[in-house]
C-alpha cells in the first residue's frame, strides 16, 4: 500500500479513513449516469410528443387496468412492439412513446411467456376474450395461461374509482372536472348496451360501450378487464400518424 | 450515550430514551393502524393494517419485557476480557431468517416452474395463480433471501472490521425486524393482489414508505459503527455495504415516487408515466442486480473468501479501481432493458455502451476474488466451502461476461422478451448470488454458534454437487428455450410469411421447462440439505465439535 509521497493511491486514502467523503464519494458517483440518461426524458419531443386520437382511459378501462396490474398479466405480456419486421407484421405498428403517456405505472413488460398486447384491442370477438379468461385451453388448447374464473363471478369495485381519477389528475393525466364527476354514468355507459353513451362519447372519443361479459345483469371484474384489453392499442389512427412530426 | 459510570454506586434502572421513545411511537402506530384497518377500502388493505397494529403491540411488550429483563446501565461496549462486546444476535437472526426465506423463495420458484410446465398447477386460485407468485418468488429470493443475507453479514463485518459493537440499542433490532415486517407485508400483498405493477418494486406505497424509514435506520446504524470504529482504515468490503445501502436508497425512492389514493387504500400511482417511467423503472431494476445482487455480495467476496481462505485480498488497489468503476458504470447501464421500445436511441446506445464497459470492472473484481486464492489452491480440493464461494465468483464473471453481451442491440433483439434472459438472471442469482452467500452462511454459523466447523462438511459437498446439477439444468435448458423462442418468432416462410404462430413457440418450450423445474428441484434440494447441516450444527453439543476438532488435519 502507498502511504508515502503524493501517488493517487495515498490520495484516495481521503476516502478510506473518512466515512463521510466515501458517503460523498458514492453519492455524486452514483448520481451521474441517472441525471444524464433520466433528466432529458422530460424534456425531449420525441418522448413528450403528443399524438391524435391519445385520451385518458374511461373509468371502466381504468379499472380494467387495474385488474391487469393486480393479476400481474406484465409477467408474462408485453406492451411494447418493437420495430422490426417479424413484431410489425406479428403485432401491428410498433408501439409509440405517447401511446403509454396516460400509463401510471408503464406496462410495457420485459418477457413474452405469451404474445404482446399492445395492439390487442378489437383482434378477438368479447365472447373469446371471455371465455379465454375462463379457460385459456377451451379457445386455445396449448397455452399455459393461467385461468382466471373468479373475474366473471367478482362484482366490480367501483365505489373509490373518483378518488382514483382524481390522483391521476393530480399526476397530470388530462381528467377534467366532468369527468370526475361523472365517473358513475360513465361506468354505466360503456358497460351497458341500453344506456346513453352521448355523453360518455364526448368526454372520451372512440370509448367502445357494451355489454363485455355477457352478463348484462351485473357489473363484473371481467367486464372492467375486456373494455380495457379491446381498447388497448386502439386509440391513435395510423392511417393519420406522422412519424416525422416529431423528427427535429 | 454516555460511558462514564461512578464504579462504585449502582446506577437506578431508568428507561433510555430510546426504549421511552419507541414505546409512544410503536403504541401510538398501533393506535393509528386499528384506525386505517376499520376504515379501510378494501380487506387485503384492513389485513395489512391489522398487521401494522399487530407488530406494534408486540413491539410495545418486547421493549417492555425486554427493559424489565435487562440489567441497569448502559450496555457494555467491551468485555471483561477487553474484546469488543459484538452484537452478534442480529446476525444470527438474519442468518436463520435467510436459510427459511431462502427455502420459501426456491420453494415457490418451484412452483411457478411447474405452472409454466403444467398449467393445471395454478389450481385456479387467484392467490397462487402465476402472475402473483412470480413477484412472490423474486422477492422472496431477492428482498427475503438477499437482504437477510447482506443485512446479516454486513452488521457482522462492520463490527468485525472496525473492532467495534453495532451503534445503537434497539435500532439494530428495528432494522432486522422491521425488514423482515416488509417481507410480510410485500409477500401477503402479492398474494391477495396488491402490486404497482413495477418489477421487483411490486410493494406499495405503505410497504415501500416503511420500508424508507427501515433503510434508513440501517444506513444510520451501520455508518454510526464504522465511525466508532478502531482501525484507521475503512475494510474494503465496508464501502461495498455502504455503496449497496446508500444506492439503493436513492434508486427506492425515485422510483417508488407515487400518490396513494387515499390513506385508506392499498392502490397508488406512480408519479412517473411511459417512457419517463419506464427509464425510472429499468434505472432501478438494472441497478437492484448492480447494487443489491452485486455490490452488496462483492462485500461477501471481499469479507469471506479471504478469511476463509487465510490469505489477504490479492490487490488492494485493484479493489480501489474495481470499486469506484463498477458503481460509477453501473448506473448507466439500465437502458439495455429498453432495446428497440419508444426510449430515444441515443439512451438506449449509451446504455449498451456502458453495459460493454461495465465487462471490465466486474472481471477485475472477479480476479481479484479468484486471486485471492494464489498460494491456497489446494483448498478447492479440501474444503467445500470455499469451492462453493470459488465456484460463485467463476458463475459472476461468467453472467457479467453473458450480460454485455445480451446488451448488444443485434443480440438483444433476439434474446429481449425471451428466456434466455430467466437463464441469464439465474446463472447469475443462483450460481453467484446463492453460492456466495451459502459460503457465507456456512462461514459464519460456526462462528456465531461458537463451534469449530459445520457439522457435516460432507454434506456442504452434497449441497455443492446436487446444486450445481441443478443450475446446470437450469440455465442450460433456458438458453435452449431462449434463443429457441427468438429464432422461432423471427422465422420466415419461402413466401415471405411468418413461420409459426406464438402458441407454436409455447408448445416448443414444454420440454425445457420440464427440464427448469427439475433444476429447481435439484437447487431446492440442495438448500434443504445446508438447512439440515445448519440444524445440527446449532445443536450439536460442544463435545462433538472437540472430537472433530481432533479429527482435523492439521492446518
Amino acid at each position: 500500500m502507498a502511504t508515502q509521497g503524493t501517488s493517487i493511491w495515498s490520495k484516495h486514502q481521503i476516502f478510506e479513513k473518512h466515512s463521510y467523503w466515501l458517503m460523498l464519494g458514492i453519492l455524486i458517483v452514483i448520481s451521474i449516469g441517472g441525471l444524464v440518461e433520466i433528466a432529458p426524458l422530460f424534456y425531449l419531443k420525441s418522448t413528450i410528443e403528443k399524438v391524435e386520437g391519445m385520451r385518458p382511459y374511461t373509468p371502466l378501462e381504468l379499472a380494467g387496468r387495474n385488474i391487469y396490474v393486480r393479476e400481474g398479466c406484465y409477467n408474462c405480456h408485453s406492451q411494447m412492439i418493437r420495430p422490426l419486421r417479424d413484431e410489425v407484421e406479428r403485432y401491428g405498428h410498433y408501439s409509440l412513446a405517447a401511446e403509454s403517456m396516460y400509463d401510471h405505472p408503464f406496462q410495457w413488460g420485459s418477457k413474452r411467456t405469451g404474445p404482446d398486447l399492445a395492439r390487442v384491442g378489437g383482434k378477438y370477438s368479447d365472447l373469446w376474450q371471455r371465455e379465454h379468461l375462463h379457460n385459456p385451453r377451451a379457445v386455445v388448447p396449448a397455452s399455459i395461461m393461467p385461468s382466471y374464473p373468479w373475474l366473471t363471478q367478482t362484482r366490480l369495485d367501483t365505489k373509490h374509482l373518483a378518488a382514483d381519477l382524481k390522483d391521476l389528475k393530480l399526476l397530470g393525466v388530462p381528467y377534467t372536472d366532468a369527468m370526475i364527476e361523472n365517473v358513475q354514468e360513465d361506468l354505466k355507459a360503456q358497460s351497458t348496451t341500453d344506456g346513453d353513451t352521448s355523453g360518455l362519447d364526448k368526454r372520451y372519443p372512440k370509448a367502445q360501450a357494451r355489454d363485455f361479459d355477457g352478463n348484462p345483469g351485473e357489473l363484473t371484474e371481467a367486464d372492467a378487464l375486456i373494455a380495457y384489453l379491446q381498447m388497448l392499442g386502439t386509440l391513435v389512427d395510423f392511417k393519420l400518424y406522422d412519424n416525422q412530426a416529431n423528427v427535429r | 450515550m454516555s460511558t462514564i459510570q461512578d464504579p462504585i454506586r449502582t446506577p437506578a434502572k431508568a428507561m433510555r430514551f430510546g426504549e421511552a421513545g419507541l414505546l409512544v411511537v410503536f403504541a401510538a402506530f398501533a393506535f393509528f393502524a386499528i384506525i386505517v384497518a376499520a376504515k379501510a377500502y378494501t380487506p387485503a388493505y384492513a389485513f395489512h393494517a391489522y398487521l401494522f397494529a399487530a407488530a406494534s403491540i408486540a413491539a410495545v411488550f418486547a421493549i417492555g419485557n425486554r427493559y424489565m429483563a435487562r440489567p441497569a446501565g448502559p450496555v457494555p461496549q467491551v468485555n471483561a476480557d477487553g474484546k469488543p462486546n459484538y452484537n452478534f444476535d442480529v446476525v444470527k437472526f438474519c442468518t436463520i431468517a435467510a436459510v427459511v426465506w431462502g427455502i420459501a423463495g426456491f420453494l415457490v420458484g418451484v412452483i411457478a416452474a411447474l405452472q409454466l410446465a403444467f398449467p393445471v398447477v395454478n389450481l385456479d386460485l387467484p392467490w397462487i395463480s402465476f402472475g402473483r407468485l412470480r413477484p412472490l418468488h423474486t422477492s422472496a429470493v431477492i428482498f427475503a433471501f438477499g437482504g437477510n443475507v447482506l443485512i446479516g453479514t454486513s452488521f457482522y463485518v462492520v463490527q468485525r472490521t472496525s473492532h467495534a459493537r453495532l451503534v445503537g440499542d434497539l435500532a439494530p433490532w428495528f432494522v432486522v425486524l422491521g425488514y423482515n415486517l416488509f417481507i410480510v407485508i410485500a409477500g401477503t400483498g402479492y398474494l391477495l393482489g396488491i402490486t404497482q405493477g413495477k418489477e421487483y418494486a411490486e410493494p406499495e406505497w405503505y410497504a415501500d414508505l416503511f420500508l424508507t424509514v427501515v433503510w434508513v435506520t440501517y444506513l444510520l446504524v451501520f455508518l454510526g459503527t464504522i465511525l466508532k470504529r478502531k482501525e484507521p482504515h475503512i475494510y474494503v468490503a465496508n464501502w461495498f455495504y455502504l455503496a449497496f445501502i446508500i444506492t439503493i436508497a436513492v434508486l427506492h425512492l425515485g422510483n417508488n415516487a407515487s400518490v396513494p389514493v387515499s390513506v385508506f387504500s392499498p392502490k397508488s400511482y406512480i408519479l412517473w408515466s411511459g417512457v419517463q417511467d419506464a427509464m425510472f423503472q429499468w434505472w432501478y431494476g438494472h441497478n437492484a442486480v448492480g447494487f443489491f445482487l452485486t455490490a452488496g455480495f462483492l462485500a461477501l467476496m471481499y469479507y469471506f473468501i479471504p478469511k476463509r481462505a487465510e490469505r489477504p485480498v490479492y490487490s488492494y488497489r485493484l479493489s480501489i479501481v474495481h470499486f469506484w468503476a463498477l458503481i460509477f458504470i453501473y448506473i448507466w447501464a439500465g437502458p439495455h432493458h429498453l432495446h428497440y421500445t419508444a426510449l430515444p436511441d441515443w439512451a438506449q446506445t449509451l446504455g449498451m455502451t456502458f453495459s460493454i464497459i461495465l465487462w471490465m470492472p466486474s472481471w477485475g473484481g472477479m480476479i481479484n476474488g479468484l486471486m485471492t486464492l494464489s498460494g491456497a489452491w489446494d483448498k478447492l480440493r479440501t474444503d467445500p466451502i470455499i469451492r462453493m464461494m470459488v465456484v460463485a465468483v467463476a458463475f459472476y464473471g461468467m453472467s457479467t461476461f453473458e450480460g454485455p453481451m445480451m446488451s448488444v442491440k443485434a443480440v438483444n433483439s433476439l434474446s429481449h422478451y425471451t428466456e434466455w434472459t430467466i437463464g441469464h438472471v439465474h446463472s447469475g442469482a443462483l450460481g453467484w448470488v446463492a453460492y456466495i452467500s451459502f459460503g457465507a452462511i456456512y462461514c459464519l454459523v460456526p462462528w456465531l454458534w461458537n463451534k469449530r466447523e459445520m457439522y457435516s462438511l460432507k454434506a456442504v459437498s452434497w449441497h455443492f454437487w446436487v446444486s450445481t446439477l441443478g443450475i446446470v439444468l437450469y440455465i442450460s435448458s433456458m438458453w435452449v428455450a431462449g434463443i429457441l423462442q427468438g429464432l422461432m418468432w423471427r422465422a420466415y416462410t419461402q413466401l415471405g410469411f411468418l413461420e409459426y404462430s406464438f402458441i407454436e413457440s409455447v408448445e416448443a418450450m414444454h420440454p425445457l421447462y420440464v427440464i427448469r423445474a427439475l433444476g429447481g428441484i435439484l437447487f431446492l434440494s440442495g438448500a434443504l440439505i445446508m438447512a439440515w447441516n445448519i440444524w445440527k450444527t446449532i445443536t450439536m453439543p460442544e463435545a462433538a465439535a472437540e472430537q472433530s476438532l481432533a479429527l482435523a488435519p492439521a492446518e
